[in-house]
């Protein structure tokens, strides 16, 4: 007797459906590979985060509602961002306090929510397919997927299966990279001069690949390297992982 | 320069601040000195970890009780022979200090460092009433001379280069020797001594803050690192020590367990040089100590903390780390933020003390990266406490116009997936054309702030949706 396929579902973000659809296919063939069952539910949009930074807990209600009764019916939601898988599991919850009802769905939806990699090595544990990626990476541990989730190891395991790739950490992997969301363009001055150090640390490695989990970094990353000129190419890690990097990087020339 | 500067000018301040080379390179220091300092005392204690948690647990207790731990405290201090003032503000701190000043008849005080203080504006407020206060720790003492305020709660001038300080001791000591080499710290630092061994041999008042109070013995405690604080509370006449109300804790053996934690998070020391407890005034047969001893206990705000989403902020032990380890802080200094309290714990505590209106920016002007909250050796959730400074002013409708209109079109957008599927379908297409076969875009309309520093990297071109659907998939 088999066991049946665990039942998957990917929420994209708003990020990556709007620049990055491959990161999308990534995660996809990946959780397949794995042996998962994988749904994209219609009608996904945004997690509400930028509303929960900024205060407005409404907007960022309305939103979790929307995500909640989108995906509570899955057996796993598996998000490639830490940010977003990081606002479902830690912040959800607490933007229900009060209403036992939708508390309840809130955590019940936490507790079956996580970040792509980490859902890789913590929940499936199983390794993927052989990919190959022939070079140096360094990789930037974005802030909430390694705060608030713990996210470290989980990208670095996974990566350290990928014929080809070796990784070269740089000076400082866990500094923040100045994105922060609307941080990067109210003060995007002090923005500038956050990613200006994280570009600095990144170009010092001599690596020629940055990887992260997070678009929003990866964006941020991205456009100050072009800026400067760098031919540093930046993906996202499961394009590495699930042998999909052969387009155009992040920001990149199309040829 | 800080004078001035306020919180609501920001964006501007930080401005000034990325365009002064000599202050980005002092900031700079801040890694090679406070953060590998505190990395390498964390990781050579196997217990730190859990000591973080004894430390939140004591002041989580003492917090609850906070009303019978202050008046243990006071009933202590009295019994030692010492005298307890209750300050509600900061003017009443002054007066009550100006008066006891006055009362002993002084012209001349000396202040160990101490961040309160600077909160109540005590300075400014002796010298115009005719009393001279001298800083008597370095960094206080430098940027004394410089007529400027602290721009770290720890290392109050870190914002200096030494050859600054050369040039200020030049101007203001004017018998200096020209040929005196001053190129050393070690020389600054043997400069000012001698200036200032005159200064505590003639003050008639000592004034320090506290790191603790302590209930069980009415002791309050100091740590330092340059002896000054003792000189200055032994030596003159009268010691007052000015202390905000959180700095309470129940006994001596709590002390001990958040000393631990103390100095390995603010420098990296196991302990700071000099730990020094005062009990009363000098006892008959002490060799030394003052005649009289004053405490006066401010809250300026802080009891209105209590039991607000705000209480956890008052569990601080002032070490700094969350300010050395803050992205923002190290991008711009401390002179900035127009505060008091600099970095991500002043941008939580300052609202409280000066009201929301007057901090616009502190809150905001985080990435919320969460690397305070992973080094606050009292676990203090500061990202979270921004955050509900964020909530606060989009209640009261603080938050500007802009940013309100693009969170509720962003939310009605979010929330009919069908015409968010059809914008962002449009959207992507429409960038990606834009940028054509360049892969990313040197200008966007209305994302000026973005461009300005980094190129937009452009959408591959389809949405993911769109894409998952033209595959038949769901
Ligand atoms: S908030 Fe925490 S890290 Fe920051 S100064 Fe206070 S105790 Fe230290």
């Amino acid at each position: 007797m088999t066991t049946p396929k665990p039942r998957v579902a990917l929420f994209v973000t708003c990020l990556v459906d709007f620049f990055r659809p491959t990161v999308g296919f990534s995660a996809v063939k990946l959780l397949e590979d794995a042996g998962c069952d994988v749904s994209v539910p219609a009608g996904q949009t945004c997690c509400g985060q930028p509303a929960y930074n900024s205060g407005d807990r409404a907007g960022a209600r309305a939103l979790a509602e929307q995500v909640i009764a989108l995906f509570e019916g899955f057996d796993h939601v598996v998000i490639p961002s830490g940010s977003c898988a990081g606002m479902v599991k830690t912040h959800y919850p607490d933007l229900f306090s009060g209403e036992p009802n939708w508390r309840l769905r809130a955590e019940a939806l936490a507790d079956k929510t996580h970040e792509l990699t980490s859902f890789l090595v913590d929940v499936l544990g199983v390794a993927p397919l052989p990919a190959t990626w022939e070079g140096t990476a360094t990789y930037h541990d974005s802030c909430s997927g390694l705060r608030e989730l713990g996210v470290k190891d989980q990208p670095r395991r996974l990566l350290s299966a990928v014929d080809g790739l070796a990784i070269k950490e740089m000076r400082d992997p866990e500094a923040c990279c100045g994105f922060g969301g609307a941080f990067c363009v109210k003060y995007d001055e002090i923005s500038n001069a956050i990613v200006e150090r994280k570009v600095a640390d990144v170009r010092s490695t001599g690596a020629e690949l940055l990887l992260a989990g997070d678009l929003g970094c990866l964006l941020n990353i991205a456009g100050k390297l072009r800026r400067e000129g760098s031919s540093v190419e930046v993906r996202h890690v499961a394009e590495v992982l699930a042998g999909m990097a052969n387009g155009p990087a992040i920001g990149e020339t199309r040829k | 320069m800080s004078g001035g500067l306020t919180s609501l000018s920001f964006p501007k301040n930080a401005h000034a601040a990325l365009a002064n080379p000599p202050l980005l390179k002092a900031i700079a220091h801040i890694e090679e000195t406070l953060v590998s300092g505190r990395r390498r005392a964390t990781e050579a204690l196997p217990e730190f970890e859990a000591l973080r948690d004894a430390g939140r647990d004591i002041k989580a207790h003492t917090l609850a009780h906070l009303d019978l731990y202050l008046e243990a405290f006071e009933r202590k201090v009295m019994e030692a022979g010492g005298f307890v003032h209750w300050a509600a503000d900061a003017a009443d701190a002054n007066r009550i200090i100006l008066d006891i000043c006055q009362k002993a008849g002084a012209r001349r005080v000396t202040k160990g460092k101490s961040m309160i203080t600077e909160e109540v504006g005590l300075n400014a407020y002796l010298q115009a009433n005719g009393i001279a206060p001298v800083e008597t720790d370095l960094g206080e003492y430098i940027i004394q001379l410089r007529g400027e305020t602290p721009s770290h709660i720890i290392a109050p001038a870190v914002h200096v280069n030494k050859e600054q300080v050369a040039a200020d001791f030049r101007r203001v000591h004017t018998d200096l020797d020209p040929k005196r080499n001053l190129e050393e710290p070690t020389s600054l630092l043997a400069e000012a001594r001698g200036v200032l061994r005159e200064s505590f041999l003639s003050a008639d008042v000592g004034i320090t803050g506290a790191n603790f109070l302590v209930a069980e013995t009415g002791s309050t405690v100091i740590v330092t690192n340059e002896g000054n604080g003792d000189l200055t509370q032994i030596l003159p006449k009268t010691h007052i020590v000015l202390a905000s109300i959180e700095k309470v804790v129940p006994t001596l053996e709590d002390v001990a367990t958040i000393m631990r934690l103390l100095a390995r998070s603010a420098t990296g020391q196991e302990m700071s040089v000099y730990t020094t407890f005062s009990t009363g005034p000098r006892r008959p047969g002490d060799p030394d100590g003052p005649e009289a001893f004053h405490v006066v206990l401010l809250d300026n705000g802080r009891s209105a903390m209590l039991g607000s989403e705000f209480e956890d902020m008052l569990r601080c032990i002032r070490c700094g780390a969350c300010i050395n380890h803050c992205p923002v802080y190290r991008s711009i200094g401390g002179h900035a933020y127009g505060s008091v309290y600099p970095g991500p714990m002043g941008s939580v505590l300052t609202p409280s003390l000066q009201g929301l209106e007057k901090s616009a920016h502190l809150a905001n002007a985080s990435t919320l990266c969460g690397r305070c909250e992973s080094v606050c050796p009292m676990r203090i959730p500061l990202p979270k406490m921004l955050r509900h400074w964020r909530e606060k002013e989009f209640e009261r409708h603080l938050t500007p116009k802009k940013a309100r209109f693009g969170l509720a079109a962003w939310r009605f957008l979010a929330t009919r997936p069908r015409l968010y599927g059809l914008a962002t379908r449009f959207g992507a297409w429409g960038l990606a054309r834009l940028a054509g076969r360049d892969g990313a875009l040197r200008q966007v309309p209305l994302a000026g702030g973005w461009t300005r520093w980094r190129d937009l990297p452009a959408p591959e071109g389809g949405t993911f949706r769109t894409e998952w659907a033209k595959r038949g998939r769901k």
